[in-house]
């Protein structure tokens, strides 16, 4: 919307999933994936906004190098808490349980997910395990660090371990069933014509998603829960003392949180693959290349996980193995960044805010994904291992990454969520101001750990000041990038200008209905005829912004 | 020497030179494909920037010979930094044979370290340039990760296992070492210094310090109080084989295998003698699980270890047939 018409000409429908009933009791008790995705949004929200907040309080300690802000308990229950509120409860539930959630029936013509019910069980699910978190972060906090070691986590530590456990635990199971809840919905409720090889690669993201939603969760939420019971009732799992193995958990634990990483990025990604071809016109490069290394992340994700372990005294052959298996998940990864860069070649190519996160992604995600391969190095990770390098690396890819994906994806679909447009200009400075500010946050902190600085350090030699002063400024900067969309995105929701049908104008199937919606997604049963990512042949799509443009494509007329 | 603003620490080890260069390696190989696409992005940003509202792009759907291009030259690549990486590692995990063997443990949030005379250190360890030491790492309770930047070496410290480090200090100076696995409330500070001095100084600093007490005598001690010398005699006679000259050698099991009796295996069979049984005896032993510091078995082990000279006797070694001593 690089230049919106003098008479928009759009109106909201009349009746839409947000006016259609109601009452606190209407969305409590809502089965609507819409509605459900609503929930979600407002929760993650709120999680994101804790563990904004202990990072906050993380940068500005780290500004001396002895911090005054914090003692050391407080500031190592700060960065545990940051990481779980972010991880477990932001970073994983997203882009799947709001957008996923919002879009995938849309985005296949079906009228809902397969299980709605158990759709609004994920959420409360969810709540309660949230619940459990925040419960132990309020009564005396966790200090085991978001990947509970053992035997810090269930002998040594004198932090809330159980409550934070049990709480991850219960979690788990959202997720699983969201992860079933997609993976029937693709197999069984895709609408005429909408055969796997037109599905949008959101969806394609999202069913390998879901697959590590329902295989490695358990896993995960089985392991805490042994860490639980170890701590609880003094069992031997663990603790080498009674004869356990601290080794152990390692291996369970990464056996999840490995592929976990994929969960953040691979719905990221599809996000990244809706937007692109939208906003450069013109079919997706390598469509199934795309689609196929999804898949090929999800799978070979799952044998990597032992690239945690080089230095915990693991075999030298599993290492060779795992370092082995860790370079070849990079491939598919490459495959990906290449094909979206091809597609903007001869391109129609707009500067709308949705196309500056995605380009910002390919960025962010290019330097996470490329020091991936430092890490993966045998021979480097005996100095790396541990230190800042693997912290920054990570937040490139979980923030400059996933989170880009996410508030990228936000912006695509707000429209269709909410019926409005936001502020296109303020976007725009939004998304490069979270550029920007994410660049001077985090890639300080590759010197600092190529320099030597372990992790989770509240205080440090003064040699390495400097660049930690300049990682808490660039945090500041982050944190207006964040504020700033959280204000104009709510502001747009009762004064942004009626977006209507197809903004964009993008061709998937959620564009061909209502913006908002109406409960029933589709007035009829959409047909499809037409290819992924095709504006050539769709004379149902106007490009000219403005017009109401609901006519049906040519297939189903 | 170092610049104001360093972005690499001082190379102080035999593992600095070859980690660097695999970084400087691994760093431009990114740097080209980093610069290579973002230009890609950037012209093409501007270049097939939209003239018109009704404009389309091009449309081609793929190309496959770019397809296998852009999976075989990554991989190639990546299969490089893969061997490149695994030379270094297997290198760092096989310690050589003449290595100065010093113990260190950890425990929340203190490091000891004791070197072969038995002197003891707490947060310092003192090192001569030139010789290859290993340290043979334990914990007293959680897991710590022993890291010295300048020598690019770290490696964690696990309760319940023995890891071992290796590295050849190439530079006379102080180096810091940190603790690198989160370890709890202090483990921010449990770290300390290394000092790399001139083998003649080092032999000097370890003659000058006195009332330490030696870790064989300690471990002599230690081996009747806890009336280890009831069962283990050296004749062989005893209920237990006879532990003269059984460090270090192969050790024929109760199922026909055989093991070596390293610092690992003794700890072992200290505190779960029923975890491997010598041929030819009954598991009577009783676990010390709870009763020994990891300081304590280190002293029994020194003393074991001081057996080796010992005459062992033709009954009741417990060593393996073809006495394979190293």
């Amino acid at each position: 919307m690089s230049a919106p018409p003098a008479s928009p000409g759009h109106q909201l429908p009349r009746e839409h999933y947000l006016n259609a009933t109601y009452g606190i009791r209407s969305w409590l008790l809502t089965t609507d994936h819409k509605r459900i995705a609503l929930l979600y949004l407002v929760s993650v929200t709120f999680f994101f906004f804790i563990g904004g907040l202990f990072a906050t309080m993380i940068r500005i300690h780290l500004l001396t190098p002895t911090g005054y802000l914090v003692t050391p308990e407080t500031y190592n229950k700060l960065f545990t808490m940051h990481g779980v509120a972010m991880i477990f409860f932001f970073l994983i539930p997203s882009i799947p349980a709001v957008l996923g959630n919002f879009l995938i029936p849309l985005m296949i013509g079906a009228k809902d997910l397969a299980f709605p019910k158990i759709n609004l069980l994920s959420w409360y699910i969810y709540l309660v395990g949230g619940g459990f978190v925040l419960y132990s972060f309020s009564t005396g906090g966790l200090d085991t660090g978001w990947t509970f070691y053992t035997p810090l986590s269930s002998v040594y530590s004198n932090s809330a371990v159980t409550p934070a456990v049990i709480g991850i635990f219960i979690n788990g199971f959202s997720s699983i069933l969201t992860g079933l809840n997609f993976i029937v919905t693709i197999h069984t409720m895709r609408s005429p014509g909408m055969t796997w090889f037109r599905m949008p690669l959101f969806v394609w993201a999202h069913y390998a998603t879901s697959i590590i939603f329902v295989l490695g969760t358990p896993v995960i939420a089985i392991t805490l829960l042994l860490a639980g019971m170890e701590r609880m009732f003094h069992l031997g799992f663990f603790n080498p003392a009674m004869g356990g193995d601290p080794i152990l958990f390692q291996h369970l634990f990464w056996f999840y949180s490995h592929p976990a990483v994929y969960i953040m990025i691979l719905p990221a990604m599809g996000v990244v693959s809706e937007i692109i071809p939208t906003f450069a016109r013109k079919p997706i490069f390598g469509y199934s290349f795309i689609a196929g290394s999804s898949i090929a992340i999800a799978v070979i994700g799952f044998f990597v996980w032992a690239h945690h372990m080089f230095l915990t005294g693991e075999s030298t052959y599993a290492a060779l193995a795992f370092s082995l298996l860790s370079y070849l998940v990079a491939v598919p990864s490459a495959v990906k960044v290449f094909n979206w860069t091809a597609t903007l070649y001869k391109g129609s190519i707009s500067y709308d805010t949705p196309m500056l996160y995605a380009l910002g992604f390919i960025g962010l995600f290019l330097i996470g994904g490329l020091t991936g391969l430092f890490l993966a190095c045998l021979g480097l990770d005996i100095h790396i291992h541990d230190t800042y390098f693997v912290v920054a690396h990570f937040h490139y890819i979980m923030v400059g990454g996933a989170v880009m994906g996410y508030v990228g994806g936000l912006h695509f679909w707000w429209p269709k969520i909410t019926g409005r447009l936001y502020p296109e200009f303020m976007a725009r400075t939004a998304a490069v101001i979270l550029f920007l500010g994410f660049n001077l946050t985090f890639f300080p902190q590759f010197i600092l750990g190529y320099l030597g600085m372990p992790r989770r350090y509240h205080t440090y030699p003064p040699e390495f000041q400097v660049f930690n002063v300049m990682s808490t400024a660039g945090a500041s900067i982050l944190a207006l990038g964040y504020l700033l969309p959280m204000i104009y995105l709510t502001w747009s929701m009762r004064y942004g200008k009626v977006a209507g049908p197809n903004p964009w104008p993008a061709t998937g199937l959620e564009w061909k209905t209502p913006s908002p919606p109406i409960t029933e997604n589709f007035p009829v049963t959409p047909e499809v005829d037409w290819e992924p990512y095709d504006f050539t042949h769709r004379p149902d799509i106007s490009l000219t912004p403005g017009t109401p443009s609901l006519a049906p494509a040519h297939g189903d007329d | 020497m170092q610049s104001q603003l360093p972005i690499y620490p001082e190379q102080a080890s035999n593992f600095a030179p070859h980690v660097d260069a695999l970084m400087f390696f691994i760093t431009a190989v990114c740097v080209f494909f980093a610069v290579a696409v973002t230009i890609a992005i950037i012209v093409c940003f501007f270049k097939y920037h939209r003239k018109s509202v009704t404009e389309v792009g091009v449309s081609f759907h793929g190309d496959s010979r770019l397809e296998a291009a852009w999976i075989v030259v990554p991989l190639l690549l990546a299969m490089v930094m893969f061997a490149w990486g695994a030379i270094v590692y297997v290198n760092y995990r096989h310690s050589p044979s003449d290595t100065l063997d010093i113990y260190v443990i950890g425990k929340q949030w203190m490091w000891k370290a004791q070197q072969p005379t038995g002197l003891r250190e707490i947060n310092e360890l003192h090192v001569p340039v030139g010789r290859n030491v290993k340290l043979i790492l334990a914990s007293e309770d959680v897991i710590h990760d022993f890291y010295v930047p300048a020598f690019r070496v770290k490696m964690d410290v696990v309760p319940g296992h023995y890891n071992t480090m290796w590295f050849r200090p190439t530079k006379v100076g102080r180096y810091h070492f940190f603790c690198s696995q989160y370890c709890g409330t202090n483990h921010a500070v449990m770290g300390g210094w290394v000092t790399v001095m001139e083998p003649a100084e080092y032999a000097a600093w370890l003659a000058g310090s006195t009332g330490e007490a030696n870790p064989v005598a300690e471990g002599e001690k230690l081996f009747a109080e806890k009336a280890c010398n009831t069962c283990h005699f050296g004749s062989g006679l005893g209920r237990a084989p006879s532990l003269n000259g059984v460090y270090g050698a192969k050790v024929l099991l109760a199922d026909g295998s055989t093991v070596t009796a390293d610092d690992a295996y003794i700890r072992e069979s200290i505190l779960q003698p029923n975890a491997k049984i010598v041929a030819g005896y009954q598991p009577l032993m009783p676990t010390f699980q709870g009763q020994l510091t990891e300081e304590q078995i280190l002293a029994l082990t020194a003393y074991v270890r001081s057996l080796e000279s010992q005459p062992v006797p033709a009954k009741g070694a417990g060593i393996a047939p073809p006495t394979g001593k190293k």
